[in-house]
């Protein structure tokens, strides 16, 4: 199934996103861990700062390994999405199947110019999700699949 | 009822029946008050009270109206928030009548459509006559087939099938080696034994728990009184479920509106070669107003019965289903040990079962053109043994098909061919 589908990825940005996001949550952990931990000595703040740091760095390993595993691919009748690193999943949904698409941008992605779009269908488990798709992408694969999904519709 | 513009109201007894128990008490703390027997001071309040209580429901029937039109239904209700409600006949997966005990002494039944779509709510028209409820069904159902003329429908004449029915002997024996009848048993053998040894101890406990031991003993009750005497009936508008011992219930499912159909066989149950059969049906019951009882989507097709009479139900339901399922790989014993022994799958061109569930034996079969996704799923132990799942998702709350802890090029394999098959299913149907 992988070979003969052309697989896009998210935008490059998504990861600056991340990482920022990242970066945030690392640098509040880094100053809670030092002032909590200076009341306990200057060895237990080192340590906390170090532990925060330590948990940062691999948060930001896990992200980039899971957004380069994110993708997805358009092929006739159907969208696939791949994600997942830990739990590596592979979903075919139809677009005949499709009951509405959103795209959603939070401040953050918004301020990067990216959207995430997600496919839903009758199923409240399909999982059809695409996030740090750049703004003009994620309006034209709103359109298509809106399109795709009108001609090929089908009943419950 | 009706007014010049089709717009009908309901029953107007429907407040003193919606109000179920309530009713039941508001006349419980009404009589002595009638017969004298209390003083006038407090009669006052009481009266003004129920008056209260009466007058909001007369107010919520008085702005309460309902009308067909065209291929819709159209509800109308709420005094200071308005809403207007349009439920598209083409939409409706089943249609249940229910007629609670209070219900049947005022001689009225409360209708209910299930939706599929996105939103997935369910009209309620409680309560109608009794004698509008099964024409007014018979004509939503033609609506919702699509029907021109409706009114042909109800001439022709309506050829019933009995599918199955319960014997009502069967059903108890059933409940008391279920789960909560064996609870209900131990609870009651708890109580007479501490009644003969330790009589105060007892009295205690059970002042103490009585919330809790009467809740179990709901439990069973419940059960018992949905399913007493379900009978199965294939008529021309679909399957009809009919039962109920108190409140009686009348269940139509579509033709062809069978999301998934699911086999269980409790440990306790597979010893006495008895299973129980459901169906569930699309819709994602979250309605305002709705009990448990109504929320649930799964209902069941044959509460209990032998393996004998499921695979006759099964012919009805899924003709074209597989008849013999493959085992995966022993090594997925050690990613699934306790299900490693029930874990199987098959397939048809049309349909794909699944079975597992070491004490709770469960078998899941999916018509393939009722398929809404498909999604591999690979978790970190079952790359180290080579294994992944298939998940074959519908549009039914309850029931997906699972094909767990397979080989990955088997999985790989399935998956490709399901997305073919389903695709091909659905252009057919």
């Amino acid at each position: 199934m992988d070979s003969s589908v052309s697989w896009r990825v998210p935008s490059p940005r998504l990861l600056a996103v991340r990482r920022v996001q990242v970066a945030v949550v690392t640098v509040a952990a880094i100053v809670a861990a030092a002032v909590l931990g200076s009341r306990a000595g200057a060895a237990v703040a080192a340590g906390a700062v170090v532990g925060a740091l330590v948990l940062g760095i691999a948060a930001e390993w896990f992200v980039r390994r899971r957004i380069a595993a994110w993708g997805y691919a358009e092929r006739e009748d159907d969208l696939l999405v791949r994600r997942g690193v830990m739990f590596s999943r592979l979903s075919v949904v139809p677009y005949g199947r499709m009951q509405f698409i959103d795209v959603t941008a939070g401040p953050v992605e918004r301020s990067f110019g990216l959207a995430t779009v997600r496919m839903h269908t009758a199923a409240a488990a399909s999982d059809a999700r695409i996030p740090g798709l750049p703004r003009d992408e994620a309006a034209r694969l709103r359109d298509r699949l809106a399109e795709l999904g009108e001609a090929q519709a089908a009943g419950i | 009822m009706t007014e010049p513009d089709g717009w009908r109201r309901l029953h107007p007894l429907s407040p003193i029946v919606r109000g179920g128990r309530g009713t039941i008490a508001i006349a419980v703390i009404l009589l002595p008050t009638v017969f004298g027997a209390r003083r006038p001071s407090n009669t006052a309040i009481e009266l003004a009270a129920v008056a209260a209580i009466v007058g909001l429901g007369f107010v919520s029937w008085l702005v309460t109206r309902w009308r067909v039109d065209g291929d819709d239904l159209r509800i109308e209700t709420g005094l200071i928030r308005r809403q207007s409600l349009r439920f598209p006949l083409s939409q409706v997966q089943a249609v249940d009548v229910v007629r609670p005990g209070l219900a049947r002494i005022f001689r009225v039944a409360e209708l209910r459509l299930r939706m599929g779509g996105a939103t997935g709510k369910t009209a309620r028209l409680a309560y109608l006559h009794e004698r509008e409820v099964d024409p007014l069904r018979d004509r939503l159902l033609a609506l919702a087939r699509g029907t021109a003329h409706a009114d042909e429908a109800q001439e022709s004449p309506r050829d019933e099938r009995v599918l199955a029915t319960l014997p009502t002997g069967r059903l108890v024996a059933s409940i008391l080696i279920s789960d909560v009848g064996i609870m209900a048993e131990a609870v009651l053998v708890g109580l007479v034994l501490g009644i003969v040894f330790a009589p105060s101890a007892a009295a205690g406990i059970a002042s103490g728990g009585a919330v809790w031991i009467l809740s179990v003993f709901q439990l069973v009750w419940r059960r018992f009184n949905q399913e007493y005497r379900l009978t199965v009936v294939e008529a021309a508008d679909g399957l009809v479920l009919r039962g109920g011992l108190v409140a009686l219930t009348a269940e139509t499912i579509r033709p062809g509106r069978v999301q998934a159909v699911r086999m269980v066989e409790p440990i306790a149950w597979r010893l006495l070669g008895w299973c129980r059969l459901e169906v569930d049906i699309a819709g994602r019951q979250r309605s305002e107003g709705e009990g448990r009882a109504q929320r649930r989507s799964l209902r069941a097709v044959l509460p209990v019965g032998s393996r004998a009479v499921a695979e006759e139900l099964l012919d009805h339901l899924l003709p074209d289903r597989p008849r013999e399922q493959t085992r995966p790989p022993r090594r997925a014993r050690w990613k699934s040990p306790l299900r490693y022994r029930m874990l199987a799958w098959g397939r048809t061109p049309t349909c794909v079962a699944t079975t597992s569930g070491r004490v709770r034996r469960a078998t899941n079969w999916v018509p393939l053109e009722k398929a809404q996704s498909l999604r591999r799923v690979q978790g970190p132990l079952q790359r180290r043994l080579r294994l992944a799942s298939v998940h074959v998702d519908t549009a039914g709350r309850n029931v997906h098909a699972v094909i767990r802890d397979r080989d990955v090029d088997e999985a790989n394999g399935a998956l490709e061919e399901l997305v073919a098959s389903a695709e091909a299913a659905r252009r057919a149907s």
